[in-house]
């Protein structure tokens, strides 16, 4: 057995080395029909070479550039994508606050049992997860699959029911969650039957990509492309697979388990946030990002490793030796996708310092991708058997879930909603000061969470390791730091909501609509400038 | 990149290949091999105990899978040796958990085997661990000015509980008890080959 494990793992990273260096080799000798010059592919004719943004005064494309022919129900379902998104984040950060605030006031609200920490947390990420992350990237899908294949969005009923199917569905979850009834997994907690309904959603988010794809009047697929198509199929197989009722148990089922969980992170989340930076980046900016075969590599070498990582969350645990070690090294050679995502986003926005000056969507989206950067080369270092040694039970892991889920794909999401909200209805921010706002509270709040869990969660993990200190010692050595990251959860709260607020009053109060199509024209005819 | 369908298909199978490896390579290990002797199937109580468990969220607080002494004192704390696949058997969810707020209970039922003092716990931990952080689960309690024949009445002590009233366990909090006194894995581990011995196997493999 250990020879044929052993020499299966020796394949397999042999296998992807081989794969890389393939990989490459395709890259450098052009096997991809792609050139620099479809970078451009986020611009329309003429496009490009000034600030992009709706929401500023220094942009000098119109801001009445409502997205033209927009029909009505496109546009009615981005509206509805982006709404409840919101509303899940709202409810999702009150239940995040209450579970934290419950770890260092345990005598706090404990008559009943919805209100347990248990539910509360588990009400909390299923909210935020796949309430507020995957409907707010699905809904960005809806708008930039579309306006990126300079077509309309085919077979948007479908893409309306989903929407409908999957916010009733989710929420029937978070309502048997809250009743006690889970299947008790981590990141599978729904219940499988109403997983179906999940399923059929998810379907009917697909299949409308799908057919846009297939009607797109460009024949080349911006690199956003690939990361949502690869997602909006990845995304279904991974959460069917995972809930099959009966077929899963005992420390296998945790394999399935970690596999699961980490490629909604992996080969969900991710793509959802990094195919959103990879065209808001440019766009705003109006240069097209530093190379665009590199971010083939950063695709594939993605697809490649980031799947078989997901066993370095039972590193040290009642699993096979072979199948951790695989998913370590794996975790490690991700640093490839990752530096190469990051030369592309970060050369062009560190670049160009003066956007993010002027442009609030832009600083969510490249602070978003930054986080993507950190987080991800944190992640290689926890999943080193060392390392993980001290972090795996602890807030450490805490705080690097929020650095990837919150200072990555939310913060992403955020400006993504800020840039494409006025190009779909045609308004302006009523509260403009209120964007600003937004981003500090929740920049403060969040690097308050991250520090203070970051050093507590380190400081608890080396007292659980210190046999001479009693356990008990690394729990007390966190209460300073869990009520830290109250204090910083909070302010993300205040943000949210003032988030909510700036959103509820485009809808429903008297806003300023733009005046009709001023300087479209002037636009059109600008050149762009040259170079990058 | 011109082409949606060869893009599909390809991500499609690098992700049949990663479940090859993390999901069907470790289940045809691991479903294959024979519960330990020394290892009973849970009873119906202890079942719903463990659904309780499951209900009440405890996995997030609360691992289930010691580490070696190669990597951490984990034995040394009384939390058990490291536990292998043949330990989960009879798990279904598996409640291995990935946290550490509270301290591993895979062997708790051995640790700790009274119920007094669980269902005291339950009630309000600080009664007993005066620093405790878990949260306290007086729902699963009730208050009785006289408690009947058969109620279980739990020693809380008295500044901890509504005066002049007894609490007695609810079935929820009885069978809770059960399944955590049910958690020994004391007996000699099997199948160890199965386990992560990535920091013991220097001079293996
Ligand atoms: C190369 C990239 C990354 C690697 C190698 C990596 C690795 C890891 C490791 C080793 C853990 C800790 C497991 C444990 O000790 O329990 C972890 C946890 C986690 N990571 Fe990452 N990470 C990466 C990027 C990301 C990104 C981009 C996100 C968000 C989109 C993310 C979200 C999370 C979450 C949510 C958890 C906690 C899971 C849980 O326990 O529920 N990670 N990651
Ligand atoms: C809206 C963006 C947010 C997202 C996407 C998010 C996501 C997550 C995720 C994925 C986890 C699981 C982490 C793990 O298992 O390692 C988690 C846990 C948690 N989050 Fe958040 N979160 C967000 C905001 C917040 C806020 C504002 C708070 C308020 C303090 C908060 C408090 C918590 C707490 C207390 C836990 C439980 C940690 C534990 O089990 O010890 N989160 N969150
Ligand atoms: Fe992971």
């Amino acid at each position: 057995m250990n020879f044929t494990i052993g020499t299966l793992l020796a394949f397999s990273f042999a296998a992807s080395l081989i794969a890389v260096a393939a990989l490459i080799w395709a890259i450098s000798t052009q096997q991809f029909k792609i050139t620099e010059s479809d970078a451009r592919a986020v611009f329309d004719e003429g496009e490009g070479g000034k600030l992009d943004d709706p929401t500023s005064s220094h942009s000098d494309r119109s801001p009445s550039a409502q997205q033209p022919g927009m029909s009505g129900e496109w546009r009615r379902l981005l509206i509805v994508m982006f709404v409840t998104s919101t509303a899940w984040l709202v409810f999702g950060s009150v239940f995040g606050v209450i579970a934290s605030l419950k770890l260092h006031i345990p005598d706090w609200l404990t008559g009943s049992a919805p209100l347990t920490f248990g539910r509360m947390r588990t009400l909390h990420l299923n909210s935020v997860i796949y309430g507020f992350l995957s409907l707010g990237g699905v809904g960005t899908a809806f708008w930039l699959v579309p306006t990126l294949f300079k077509v309309s969005l085919q077979k948007v009923r479908f893409a309306m029911s989903g929407a409908v199917v999957w916010n009733l569905a989710l929420l029937a979850g978070v309502v048997v969650i809250a009743m006690g009834w889970n299947d008790g997994q981590e990141w599978l907690e729904i219940p499988w039957q109403i997983d179906i309904f999940l399923a059929v959603g998810g379907a009917c988010f697909a299949i409308p990509l799908l057919y846009t794809t297939a009607a797109r009047r460009v024949n080349h697929i911006y690199v956003t492309g690939w990361y949502y198509m690869a997602a909006l199929f990845w995304f279904p197989a991974l959460f069917i697979l995972a809930n099959l009722p009966g077929v899963h148990s005992g420390a296998q089922q945790a394999t399935a388990n970690w596999w699961f969980a980490h490629n909604v992170l992996g080969l969900w989340l991710t793509p959802l946030g990094l195919g959103a930076a990879y065209y808001f980046i440019p766009k705003i900016i109006g240069k097209p990002i530093y190379s665009y075969r590199l971010s083939l590599l950063g695709f594939w070498a993605l697809a490649l490793f980031y799947s078989q990582v997901g066993m370095h969350h039972l590193i040290g645990g009642p699993v096979p030796t072979w199948v951790v070690s695989l998913s370590v090294v794996q975790s490690v050679m991700m640093v490839i996708s990752v530096i190469a995502v990051a030369i592309n986003q970060h050369t062009l926005s560190l670049g160009n310092l003066w956007a993010w000056k002027e442009s609030l969507p832009l600083r969510f989206v490249a602070l978003g991708a930054i986080m993507y950067t950190l987080a991800s080369l944190q992640g290689s270092l926890e999943a080193v058997r060392a390392f993980n040694t001290v972090t795996h039970f602890t807030h450490y892991t805490v705080a690097h879930a929020h650095l990837g889920v919150y200072g990555f794909v939310a913060m992403v999401l955020f400006g993504g909603i800020y840039y494409m909200l006025p190009r779909i209805t045609g308004r302006a921010w009523p509260m403009p000061w209120a964007i600003s706002l937004h981003f500090w509270l929740v920049v403060a709040g969040f690097a308050i969470y991250f520090i203070a869990l970051t050093i507590g969660g380190w400081l608890q993990g080396m007292a659980m390791l210190d046999a001479s200190r009693d356990w008990l010692e690394s729990m007390e050595v966190t209460i300073p730091y869990l009520a830290g990251r109250s204090l910083g959860g909070t302010l993300m709260t205040i943000g949210h909501l003032v988030f909510a607020a700036n959103l509820a009053v485009l809808f429903l109060g008297r806003t300023r609509r733009f005046v009709e199509d001023a300087g479209d024209t002037d636009a059109s005819v600008a050149t762009p400038r040259s170079g990058a | 990149m011109n082409r949606a369908l060869p893009l599909i298909v390809v991500t499609l199978a690098l992700l049949a290949l990663a479940t090859l490896f993390l999901v069907a390579g470790p289940a045809m290990q691991i479903r294959t091999i024979d519960a330990p002797e020394g290892l009973e199937p849970y009873t119906q109580a202890q079942l719903n105990g463990r659904a309780e468990y499951i209900s009440q969220g405890c996995v997030y607080c609360h691992s289930q899978q010691p580490r070696s002494p190669e990597q951490a004192p984990d034995g040394l704390r009384g939390w058990g040796r490291p536990s292998t696949p043949a330990d989960y058997v009879y798990d279904q969810p598996h409640l291995l958990g990935t946290m550490r707020t509270g301290p591993d209970l895979l062997n708790v039922g051995a640790r700790l085997p009274s119920q007094a003092w669980h269902l005291t716990h339950l009630y309000q931990p600080r009664a007993i661990v005066p620093q405790s952080i878990m949260p306290a689960y007086p729902y699963l309690f009730e208050a009785k000015v006289q408690a009947a024949e058969d109620d279980v009445v739990v020693p809380v002590p008295a500044r901890y509980r509504p005066e002049g009233k007894f609490i007695v366990a609810r079935q929820a909090a009885l069978d809770l008890v059960d399944y955590l006194l049910s958690l020994d894995r004391t007996y000699p581990a099997e199948r160890v080959d199965l386990r992560d011995n990535g920091f013991a196997a220097k001079e293996e493999s």
